[in-house]
């Protein structure tokens, strides 16, 4: 039996009730950020308080316990996709992720004329490192044509694809509207066209279950906080062959194996290679420790429990006749709508008054409003512990909704 | 601090009124008008305020143009009614006293008329912004701005 109540007793942000405008916080912004579990912050903890010391740079014990802590975090996240534990580089989030494939991998493979092929539903993280990239290499950027119910379709990919396709990038699930895209397919028509398929793994590794080796994608990037884990925290998953001929993004300290006074330098073996500097070893420790938990209550669990507050909320959204819904049947626990009359960030501001947490504007995809027609949308999104009572004092403010100025009075 | 009581029903029908008939919501067609773009990676709002002086250095016309709140459209909406008349030293006296209210400081209210509606704008930290987004255009416009 999924308890909701039970796991929400396991996060200080909802056991210890805080307030906003006065009012008990209800946080229906998960696609944004998410709260963190005492698991994931006493290990981080730990380290911070008992154990601090650098990883890979000491002879002593506590050294090599960070060692170990970090390794660890990575066998967490290996097994977590289902990836070998070296193809798991450690990124500040999916952005730098996203980064390290297009100036580690696409700037060095691609030739004026190849043809770089994304969504109109991206993330700007997933659109402007391709754009720098075209711009650097003379390739350009092309997009796959949204379904008429906003979907990334089989057939549009196909159409999409051409001979000049080298690379492929895809948010597996999209962070405005929820919809999951067919990877494996996708996966199977770029590798057919001899492109690499890159996915933007953001708003899918929190709530679906994700097994690369089946997907058959190259790279999958994705951030440690919004599955519970500390911000400045994610990983990119390459498959082993491709990071090794790949060039590293940033070089330094702890990546090299020597270097000499003519300019020649030669690197660790992935994943190594790509993490130079000192890592984040606190947030490291606490992204294993959040990959654990969240394991532990089960994606499928919780992707099932996102479904039914889904239909929950649209149903209830609804039957309040004030709204339009944009994704009424996209697969992700995310509805994203405008109350009639009001422009979104007036309603967001309104929620505010309320206690209630919900993102309103374009959210970083930027291309899609053009799609969608409105200039922007208020976007409520769930997690593993949202209750059906946050979804009813959302429905409440929307019913109140056209007294969107009392906020200010 | 205001001279008489502005309730909050009041200060609720200035805002909805310059929200939902906006009088200066409009791109100009004619010649002579100095124009900035006013945006905030905070928020949606993205405008164009635009500003056109006479012979004698004084604001002959104000209007704003673009997507926008509540809150940003009043606002701005506001700004023009009370440019227009005044010159740039005036213009600079009223945008100070508007700022001074929504920090919340001590402010001459004498000179905000309906701009006063703003006053509890600070309630609403994320709006801030957008109660300003317009006068730190003409501001900006005004900086740059020489007169005889
Ligand atoms: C689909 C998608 N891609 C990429 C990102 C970027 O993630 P981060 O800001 O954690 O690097 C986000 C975060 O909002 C996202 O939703």
């Amino acid at each position: 039996m999924y308890d909701v109540y039970k796991i929400r007793n396991d996060f200080p942000m909802l056991r210890e009730p805080q307030t906003m405008q006065g009012h008990p916080l209800v946080f229906l912004d998960n696609a944004s950020t998410t709260f963190k579990p005492d698991r994931v912050l006493d290990a981080m903890d730990v380290y911070n308080r008992k154990e601090t010391a650098n990883s890979h740079r000491g002879d002593y014990d506590l050294c090599n316990k960070a060692d170990r802590a970090v390794a660890k975090a990575r066998e967490s996240v290996a097994r977590f996709l289902n990836a070998g534990v070296n193809e798991i580089v450690f990124t500040a989030g999916a952005t730098s992720a996203l980064n390290l494939v297009a100036y580690g991998y696409c700037l060095k493979v691609l030739k004026p004329g190849d043809e770089i092929l994304i969504s109109l539903a991206e993330h700007a993280s997933n659109v402007l490192p391709w754009f720098r990239i075209a711009s650097l290499t003379g390739a350009k950027v092309k997009y796959i044509p949204l379904s008429e119910g906003n979907r990334i379709t089989v057939e549009a990919v196909k159409t999409a694809l051409t001979p000049h396709t080298k690379f492929v990038s895809v948010a597996y699930v999209g962070n405005v509207l929820g919809y999951i895209a067919p990877i494996k397919e996708i996966a199977a028509l770029a590798h057919a066209n001899g492109a690499v398929l890159c996915v933007d793994g953001a708003q899918s590794t929190p709530h679906l279950k994700t097994d690369v080796k089946d997907l058959d994608c190259d790279f999958l990037a994705f951030s440690g906080h919004k599955f519970c884990a500390p911000t400045g925290t994610g990983a990119l998953y390459g498959k082993y062959d491709l990071l090794c001929a790949m060039d590293p993004f940033e070089t330094g300290g702890g990546m090299n194996v020597k270097f000499y006074p003519d300019g020649t330098a030669t690197y660790l073996l992935p994943p190594m290679k790509f993490e130079a500097g000192t890592l984040n070893v606190a947030g490291i420790i606490g992204l294993g420790e959040a990959v654990e938990y969240v394991s532990s209550i089960g994606l499928e669990e919780i992707s099932a429990h996102e479904h039914m507050l889904k239909a929950y909320a649209v149903e209830k959204l609804l039957a309040t006749g004030m709204v339009d819904i944009y994704n009424a049947d996209s697969e992700g626990g995310i509805v994203t709508f405008n109350v009639h009359g009001v422009f979104s960030q007036d309603f967001a501001t309104y929620l505010n008054a309320q206690g209630i947490a919900c993102r309103s504007g374009q959210h970083c995809a930027k291309m899609l409003n053009d799609v969608l027609c409105v200039p922007a949308t208020v976007r409520a999104s769930f997690y593993l512990y949202t209750t059906k009572e946050e979804i009813d004092a959302l429905v409440e403010a929307v019913k109140h909704g056209g007294n969107f100025l009392d906020a200010y009075f | 601090m205001p001279t008489f009581e502005l309730t909050p029903a009041m200060m609720r029908e200035i805002i909805m009124d310059h929200y939902s008939s906006p009088r200066h919501k409009v791109t100009p067609e004619g010649e002579g008008y100095e124009t900035l773009h006013s945006s905030s990676i905070n928020c949606i709002d993205d405008i164009d305020v635009f500003l056109k002086f006479d012979g004698n250095g004084k604001v002959k016309d104000a209007c704003w143009n673009g997507t926008a709140c509540a809150i940003s459209t009043a606002s701005s909406d506001i700004l023009c009614d009370l440019l227009i008349g005044h010159d740039e030293k005036e213009a600079k006296y009223i945008i100070d006293q508007y700022r001074k209210m929504i920090h919340e400081e001590p402010y001459d209210s004498s000179v905000l008329e309906e701009a006063l509606a703003f006053m509890n704008t600070g309630r609403q930290a994320a709006r801030i912004h957008c109660a300003l987004i317009g006068w730190d255009a003409v501001e900006e416009i005004l900086k740059g701005h020489h007169h005889e």
